[in-house]
């Protein structure tokens, strides 16, 4: 590209932000008269050289190794995973599936009644505060009242000890044992995790949790289990230490929904979805919003494609032959 | 004259004036484009809000 061209181009781009502003109002008046016929053209051609050997040779390596690891990384993610001995969770319909589809929030309260009821036994939820139910399963007083059926440990007071408090809805969610080697050592030393990102924490998500809830079978031949374990085919080697807990009427509704344990691990999962990504329904509404935005800025862009390419695709050459008399 | 003539002249000749009308169609363009989408939004997920279910526990 010659010099003059370099320059033509950075005084086009220095023009083209005043004229983005002008041009809205003139117009496309402004492409008569200015001659910007010539900058473009050497903008917008490519040259007659083409690309260099060395160029040719660096985008093409790129090129290869840019699909090659694209290919590898969409292979890993289609592959069958047959090697495991763990059985893959079907895929259940979920309310929230989809872009536009927010959480079933009664759902989501409902699960955490089992949560309450069932779960909180052995598990965990430290990064969920009662706060964060307030206006997405409870109301703030029903949110307080929760918090306050909740003994929180506090402290220390002005002489140095430590009580305890009904909790307030700053309060995270308690948990069931103070510390991890006392859940180990309540449960023949398996930890059960704490759940508050155990959805997005295991492959498959809620439909792992749904599976494996309502999955609990007896142990086929030849698998031998320890004491206290459980044999379950979604989980990773079949023996868990978690026994099965749902079971029909296994936790209470405060809706009036049956409580079958289909629908206590349908809940719980959504519900721990809900624990997992607090910021889902934003997303869904952001993915409205972003689609929406960007429609009309791709229209804006294509219009404002055609109006600069206009004068190029428009034009006509014409070769006078000077004649030598 | 037309009206988009007159909006050029009165408008957005002059920078005070096209930059006012782009902050006051940007309040308006907001407004509107986040309304539309609340109720696009709302429309799809009904009966699944905490909106739609808050009337049963207040």
């Amino acid at each position: 590209m010659t010099k003059s061209c370099q320059w033509n181009q950075l005084s086009l781009r220095r023009f083209s932000i005043m004229a983005s502003a002008v041009g809205r109002i003139c117009g496309a008046r402004l492409l008569k008269n200015y001659g910007l016929v010539a900058p473009q053209v050497c903008q917008l051609s490519t040259g007659a050289q083409g690309w260099t050997k060395n160029r040719k040779l660096w985008l093409s390596t790129v090129g290869v190794v840019g699909s090659g690891v694209g290919a590898l990384l969409f292979a890993l993610e289609q592959s069958v995973q047959a090697s495991g001995s763990e059985a893959h969770a079907p895929h259940q319909p979920w309310s929230h599936d989809g872009w536009f589809k927010s959480l079933d929030h009664a759902s989501v309260r409902r699960g955490y009644e089992v949560y309450k009821q069932v779960c909180r036994a052995c598990h965990s939820l430290q990064y969920i505060a009662f706060r964060n139910l307030v206006n997405v399963t409870h109301t703030e007083e029903e949110a307080k009242a929760e918090a306050a059926e909740a003994m929180i440990k506090d402290g220390p007071d002005e002489e140095g000890n430590y009580f305890e408090r009904p909790g307030k809805l700053s309060d995270y969610l308690p948990s069931p044992y103070p510390n991890e080697n006392a859940a180990r050592a309540a449960n023949n030393g398996a930890y059960p995790p704490d759940l508050s990102l155990i959805c997005s924490g295991r492959k498959g998500g809620e439909d792992y949790i749904f599976a494996l809830l309502t999955g609990y079978m007896d142990a086929p031949a030849g698998v031998v289990l320890r004491e206290g374990q459980n044999y379950n085919p979604y989980f990773p080697g079949g023996a868990i230490s978690m026994a099965q807990v749902l079971f029909d009427e296994a936790a209470e509704y405060s809706d009036g929904t049956p409580a079958t344990a289909s629908q206590l691990a349908k809940d719980v999962a959504t519900f721990l979805r809900w624990c997992s990504e607090p910021e889902l329904d934003d997303r869904r509404l952001m993915t409205i919003k972003a689609i929406g935005m960007f429609s009309m800025l791709a229209a804006v862009a294509y219009y404002f494609k055609r109006h600069k390419w206009s004068t190029l695709k428009s034009r006509k050459l014409a070769y006078k032959p000077v004649s030598k008399k | 004259m037309s009206a988009w003539t007159t909006l050029n002249r009165v408008v957005f000749k002059r920078t005070s004036t096209f930059f006012l009308a782009a902050a006051a169609g940007t309040f308006f363009f907001e407004r509107t484009f986040d309304v539309a989408s609340v109720a696009l939004f709302e429309s799809i997920n009904k009966g699944k809000l905490w909106k739609d279910i808050k009337h049963k526990y207040e």
